[in-house]
């Protein structure tokens, strides 16, 4: 319950971890409410610090590359694309991921469905696949038109999609947590499923990117 | 259409292109993220409603100029002096503190 | 608990303003649509705010046509959109 106390004064210790050089200091006044609440629960005992450094390493550690993983083994495994499908939780347990008692949720992208993703309300996003969620998933903008206007907004991602394809927008408005399952791009056959994984962007598994290609980076 | 309930009620409304713009998340937004999670794990909230709620009573205006990570530690601070596990004198306080610690480094 | 709705079964979504945090976009409210899939037992936003979200009611998705939702709509009349909806805030449609 106390706070980790190697001799220094409290609060300079605190202030060693919080000064980040490659990072921006906190500046605005809520930002600095944020951490005088932080300050002062880790004095009062609510947390320590070792505890606040193992959840921040926790959520450092997810990526889109988490997602990537399940989707090379879906592409290769039709049982397990089958489990992804209908149990996206008892799927991803597989890889040790669980985000309950959020429902996890994979949707299948086709050549006639095209499927995105949004929290109009508030920007629900499945961090342990993904990571950290985009600036623009969370903006007012992307919140507020993607559900009107999905073709216009799929357009300014790149995303062109003629009216052969049915577009579907799923508002993450309660419980269930969503991933796109994208279509395996043409031409790799025989692929590794680290080589196939390779291939999916963090775009494409929140459906602003469609079309996967063989010379596609994972931080594009 | 339907009134919004709340500045956080923003489905179908009319906004502007959507700046693509990514930055790395700060340390300062780890920390609060990480404060959020704490809060829950250690029962000082019982659910991200609370946070939720607390978020949505925000005023359009403060709504539209609070980053994501501003609204959550807004928020947070909300509920938890409406518990009593801190005090609004207290936050103040340890604010100024904190700029002052900066405003010498 | 069983659920009140089947999948494939039409149902409106109901047009309350509780005056507390309850999840449903203005844009949803009065809609038609159909029961997508039904999914698990949750604690209902309007209580978790205030305690541990019992009883836990049934959760659905519900599938509404783009062209219904918005006048001016741009694109495929095939074209919808899924949200989530709790039982409570769903009612039959003949």
């Amino acid at each position: 319950m106390s706070h980790d106390d190697h001799g220094h004064d409290h609060h300079d210790h605190d202030h060693d971890l919080t000064f980040q050089p490659d990072h921006p200091e906190p500046e605005s006044d809520d930002a600095l409410l944020g951490m005088a609440l932080r300050e002062l629960l880790i004095e009062k005992g609510m947390y320590t610090v070792s505890e606040e450094q193992a959840v921040m390493a926790t959520m450092q550690g997810a990526s889109p590359e988490n997602g990537a993983q399940i989707v090379a083994r879906a592409w290769v495994d039709p049982d397990y694309k089958a489990l992804l499908l209908a149990d996206g939780g008892a799927a991803i347990a597989e890889f040790g991921h669980d985000l309950s008692p959020a429902e996890f949720t994979v949707l299948e992208n086709t050549q006639t469905v095209h499927n995105v993703v949004v929290c109009t309300l508030c920007s629900c996003y499945p961090r342990a696949l993904l990571g950290m969620s985009p600036a623009w998933y969370k903006s007012i903008s992307y919140r507020s038109r993607v559900v009107r206007e999905p073709r216009a907004v799929l357009a300014e991602f790149g995303v062109e999609l003629s009216d052969e394809v049915e577009v579907r927008v799923h508002d993450s408005t309660a419980e269930l947590r969503y991933m796109i399952l994208p279509q395996r791009p043409p031409g790799t056959g025989g692929w590794s499923e680290e080589r196939l994984a390779g291939l999916v962007t963090r775009n494409s598994l929140i459906g602003t990117h469609r079309d996967l290609m063989i010379s596609q980076q994972l931080h594009e | 259409m339907n009134l919004p309930t709340g500045p956080h009620d923003l489905g179908g409304q009319e906004a502007g292109e959507i700046n693509l713009t990514e930055h790395d998340t700060a340390w300062w937004e780890w920390q609060i993220d990480a404060m959020v999670r704490l809060a829950l794990s250690k029962g000082l909230i019982t659910d991200f409603a609370e946070l939720r709620d607390g978020i949505e009573q925000l005023t359009p205006k403060d709504y539209k100029n609070l980053g994501y990570y501003e609204r959550w530690a807004r928020s947070l601070a909300w509920v938890l002096v409406d518990k009593g596990v801190v005090t609004q004198s207290e936050l103040s306080e340890r604010v100024q503190a904190i700029r002052a610690r900066q405003e010498k480094s | 608990m069983s659920a009140l709705f089947d999948v494939g079964q039409t149902v409106r979504i109901a047009s309350r303003e509780p005056g507390v945090h309850h999840r449903v976009p203005a844009y949803a409210k009065g809609q038609v649509g159909f029961i997508e899939r039904i999914c698990g037992q949750h604690g209902r936003p309007e209580t978790l705010i205030r305690g541990d979200g019992q009883p836990f009611e049934r959760l659905y998705r519900i599938r509404i046509p783009q062209t219904d939702l918005w006048p001016d709509y741009q694109g495929s009349d095939r074209d919808c959109l899924d949200i989530e909806v709790f039982e409570h805030w769903l009612e039959a449609v003949e």
